[in-house]
Formats: structure tokens, C-alpha cells, sequence
């Protein structure tokens, strides 16, 4: 039977085998959004004449014996910074509303859409996905399905809380510094964030491009896999996106972990203050029976020089309208903005330089080591308008510090998956699976053993 | 930048005279506590030594 529950694969199974219609699935998608997206202010739009179209097209399909994709009749939405054609992209933003709508769809819908996933809509973010909370000031802040009273993290929010709330199965949101990872910790669900360049960025907004990845959220790994699959492959449209094989990762879920060797990261990874977060890389290190640690060098610098590089290259890419309208920003952005449009240039170059030098580091590291693990947040979800967050004996800025641990790593483009970690009678948190470059298959299949194993896990909650 | 201390409201109002950025009253100090903030990351960068041949490699590969 599906239901609200039901994971992307067994959608698609279902429907490919005809005990349930594409029409159905949408149908039933539609409903749920409707009635639950007013708790959780996570959907800025729903698409759903498109939805029923797609849905009738994938049922037609089949009653034609054509073959079915392998996301057949998966309802599906997008962080707002993906174009839709028909739609203006907003990318969380009031001045973009002013757009015309896209002439097409992004890549990585297109994709999506061959492989038989259905759209029904559009997701809420960080305004230009500059920030890690959600708490948009012109379209109301998306809340948490765990607890609503809390924020879901960002900037892909609206994309970690539609997953996490049951409304649909599958999302795609952006990483940039942790916009995918810290949301699927603070909402308890897998996010994949994958090697820079891997997966195409064609026809989604950037924020700063030399730190932009998409990836997908979801309830199960399998789910990660499977959207993942379907959307690799060079575009033209990314000069960024790589022409690397395709490597398909879901039959690859379930071989033996035999020899992997599992590091956990220590040093600026694990500071004093944030043993819940700590707590939850033990337990998945003790799952995975990883007793080595190792530092990963300079961490903060290289955080510093994420920090700097973004601030700078956002602000160029909106300098326009930073000069021209201020007013019209978020309250949450704009004066990181204009203050970033005023950055010395030997700053930054010193940063991507810097950058060169950290990712030599690394690369000898995961000669060593084949996974490292880390924690995705340094504490659970902050309540919504909370400068601080829960964290005892240290009272940490929200907004600077919720991507203290994503952001040293998304610098250098590793893939990881966050998976996230239950708690009884508290918020969930997350774990970083780190991969060396490319290596997306290994981060997901560690990811898939530990879910097996029940270490982690993805319940609907609310 | 090691030598005495940054000091970012001053920064802020030249800088953002000579660029030509307009900054509201009601914006500035929103705009020089940012700008704190990212000359210390900027401090953190610039005082790690880096080689010359250590140039920017955008592209990644194992």
C-alpha cells in the first residue's frame, strides 16, 4: 500500500507494476500538501496541473507497455531556485518575483522528469540561499515537522521539511557551504551532497559558484541513490558540471563494507560543547567500528576562506541590485551583501589559493583513510527567531555558526551524505559521510549499512 | 592588515564612497558588524603563508 510513508522506490515499483496509478500517487500528493503545508510553510508553490499532466503521461505510458523510469509516478519538488518552465524562479527572493517566468525546466528536472518523477511544486529558501535557517522575512519562515516552534535549517529548508513532514517523498535543494546537509540534520533525513561538478547546475540559480552544488534529500538511501542515478551526466549548460562516466549507484547498494577504512574527524571537528553532535558521530562510528581519528588540517582556515570567497562572489553576483535597491533584500542578507560587494580582492584570491593548498591536504588524507565522519551541526534545531543556539555553555550566533562543520568541506567539493540520527524525546541530528572526490558510491554505501543496521533512519515525523 | 587593527566602520564608509556604493544610515552598522566579521576570516587566511606556485585549481579530481 502507498501512503505518506512510502519511500520513492517502492512509489515507482509500484506504479511500474500497475497496483497503483501515477494519477493516484499525485493525486493523493496534492492532498497531503494542501492540508499539511499550512504547519509547515515549506511549499512557496504547487504545480499541480503540471503534476496530473506528468502523472496522466506516466500511467498513458504504461498502458502503451512502454517501460516505466526508474522514479515512475515519484511526486517530487524543487528548492525555488530551480527553474520550472512557466514559473518565475524566485530564489527565495522578493526582487526576482519581478522576473519573467523560465523558458524551461533545469537539468536537473528535465532528468528527473525522463527518469518518470512527477513535480508538483516549488520549495522555500534562504533568500539567494544566503543563510542556514529559513526564516525568509518575506515569505515567513519554514518550520521544523519535528517541533514547528524551530527552524528547519537552511538555506534549503523548504526542501529538508517537505521530506521530513511526509508531503512528498523526494526534493532537490543546493549546497553551497551546507544548505543541503545542516537542513537534512536539523529535519532528520539524508541529504546527498555530491563532488563538485558532478551533477549539473544548469538552469538553477547560483549563489556562489565556486562553492554550488544540487543534490537531492530523501527518507532512505535507496531514494538518495536512485534520484542521484538519475541525474548525473555531463550538460553544457554547467561549465562547471564534469564529463565524467556515469556511475550508477544503486546496484551497488548492499556489497560488503569489507576493509573500508573509517576515520572520525577530531580537532576543530570536535570541540568542547557540542557532545550531543559528538555523541551522534560515536554512535555511527561505533556502527561502523571506525576507532581511528584524524585531524583534518586547518579546518578553520579554510572555513575563513569558504566565508570569504562567498561573501564576495554573492555579492557580485547581485551587485546591481545591492547598489540599486537595497531595501528590497531580505533583512537576513542584505547587509552581508552590501558588506561582502566591498571585499579587497587579495583577500579573496588568497582564499582560492588557499583553497588549492587545503585540498592537496586532503587528498593525502584519503590516501590513508576511505570515509571520514563529522558532525553536520554543532547542536539540534534553534527555535524559530533565536539568535543562539541550544548548545550548553556556549551561546553560538545562529546564523554564523550553524554551518561550522559543512562549510571547510563543500570548500574542496568531497562528497557527502548526511545522514541523520535519531533521539528519544529530542531533536534529531546529523552525521557527515565524507568521501574522497568522486567517490559518491562508497559515502552511499556506508550510508545504506548503517541504515540497514537501524543506526539511521528517516521516520515521517509530525 | 597585521599591523594595527582593522578598522571596518572607516573601511566600510571609504571603500563604499570610492565604489560608489550608497549605504543608508539605517543600514551601516548592520554593514560594518559584517564586515568585522569577514575581515577576521580574512585575517585567519592572510596570515597562513602559501607558496607561489600555489595557485587557484577550481577544478577538482582525485
Amino acid at each position: 500500500m502507498i501512503d505518506q510513508t512510502s519511500s520513492a522506490t517502492q512509489i515507482a515499483q509500484a506504479v511500474s507494476l500497475g497496483s497503483v496509478s501515477a494519477l493516484e500517487v499525485t493525486e493523493a500528493a496534492l492532498k497531503r500538501i494542501e492540508t499539511g503545508n499550512p504547519r509547515l510553510n515549506a511549499f512557496s508553490a504547487v504545480t499541480a496541473t503540471r503534476a496530473l499532466a506528468e502523472a496522466k503521461e506516466i500511467d498513458a505510458r504504461r498502458a502503451r507497455g512502454e517501460p516505466m523510469g526508474p522514479l515512475a509516478g515519484v511526486p517530487y519538488a524543487v528548492k525555488n531556485l530551480y527553474d520550472i518552465a512557466g514559473m518565475t524562479t524566485i530564489a527565495g527572493s522578493k526582487i526576482d518575483a519581478e522576473e519573467p517566468p523560465a523558458a524551461s525546466d533545469a537539468t536537473a528536472v528535465n532528468r528527473l522528469k525522463a527518469a518518470g518523477a512527477v513535480l508538483v511544486g516549488a520549495l522555500h529558501m534562504d533568500e539567494y540561499a544566503y543563510g542556514f535557517t529559513c526564516e525568509n522575512s518575506h515569505y515567513g519562515p519554514t518550520r521544523n515537522p519535528h517541533d514547528t516552534d524551530c527552524v528547519p535549517g537552511g538555506s534549503s529548508g523548504g526542501s529538508a521539511a517537505a521530506v521530513a513532514g511526509g508531503l512528498v517523498p523526494l526534493s532537490l535543494g543546493s549546497d553551497t557551504n551546507g544548505s543541503i546537509r545542516v537542513p537534512a540534520a536539523l529535519c532528520g533525513i539524508f541529504g546527498l551532497k555530491p563532488t563538485y561538478g558532478r551533477l549539473s547546475r544548469g538552469g538553477a540559480k547560483l549563489f556562489a559558484g565556486s562553492f554550488d552544488h544540487i543534490g537531492p534529500f530523501a527518507r532512505s538511501v535507496r531514494d538518495l541513490a536512485a534520484a542521484y542515478d538519475a541525474m548525473q551526466g555531463p550538460d553544457s549548460r554547467d561549465p562547471v558540471c564534469q564529463s565524467v562516466e556515469i556511475e550508477p549507484v544503486l546496484p551497488q547498494l548492499g556489497r560488503s563494507l569489507a576493509g573500508l577504512r573509517v576515520a572520525v574527524a577530531g580537532g576543530y571537528f570536535a570541540p568542547p560543547g557540542v557532545e550531543a553532535a559528538l555523541e551522534a558521530v560515536q554512535k555511527v562510528a561505533g556502527a561502523l567500528g571506525a576507532i581511528k581519528r584524524v585531524d583534518i588540517p586547518q579546518a578553520e582556515r579554510a572555513r575563513a576562506a569558504a566565508f570569504l570567497v562567498t561573501a564576495a562572489e554573492g555579492a557580485n553576483l547581485h551587485f546591481a541590485n545591492i547598489r540599486s535597491r537595497p531595501q528590497d533584500f531580505d533583512i537576513g542578507t542584505r547587509d552581508r551583501f552590501i558588506a561582502g560587494s566591498l571585499v579587497p580582492a587579495v583577500w579573496v584570491q588568497q582564499a582560492q589559493r588557499f583553497r588549492r593548498w587545503y585540498r592537496a591536504q586532503m587528498l593525502k588524507l584519503f590516501a590513508e583513510v576511505d570515509i571520514i565522519l563529522a558532525p553536520s551541526t554543532p547542536g539540534p534545531a534553534p527555535r524559530i527567531g533565536d539568535d543562539s543556539m541550544p548548545i550548553p555553555g556556549a551561546q553560538l550566533p545562529v546564523r554564523a555558526n550553524l554551518g561550522v562543520f559543512t562549510q571547510p568541506l563543500s570548500f574542496i567539493g568531497l562528497p557527502i551524505v548526511a545522514v541523520p540520527v535519531q533521539r528519544e524525546g529530542a531533536l534529531p541530528l546529523g552525521v557527515q559521510i565524507i568521501a574522497g572526490p568522486w567517490k559518491e558510491a562508497m559515502a552511499l554505501r556506508v550510508a545504506d549499512a548503517l541504515e540497514r543496521q537501524g543506526v539511521v533512519s528517516a521516520p515521517v515525523a509530525g | 592588515m597585521a599591523d594595527k587593527p582593522f578598522d571596518a566602520g572607516a573601511y566600510v564608509d571609504a571603500a563604499a564612497a570610492l565604489t560608489g556604493m550608497p549605504i543608508a544610515p539605517e543600514h551601516r552598522p548592520g554593514v560594518v558588524v559584517n564586515m568585522e566579521r569577514i575581515a577576521a576570516m580574512a585575517k585567519l587566511v592572510m596570515d597562513f603563508p602559501l607558496p607561489d606556485e600555489v595557485e587557484p585549481g577550481p577544478v577538482f579530481r582525485a
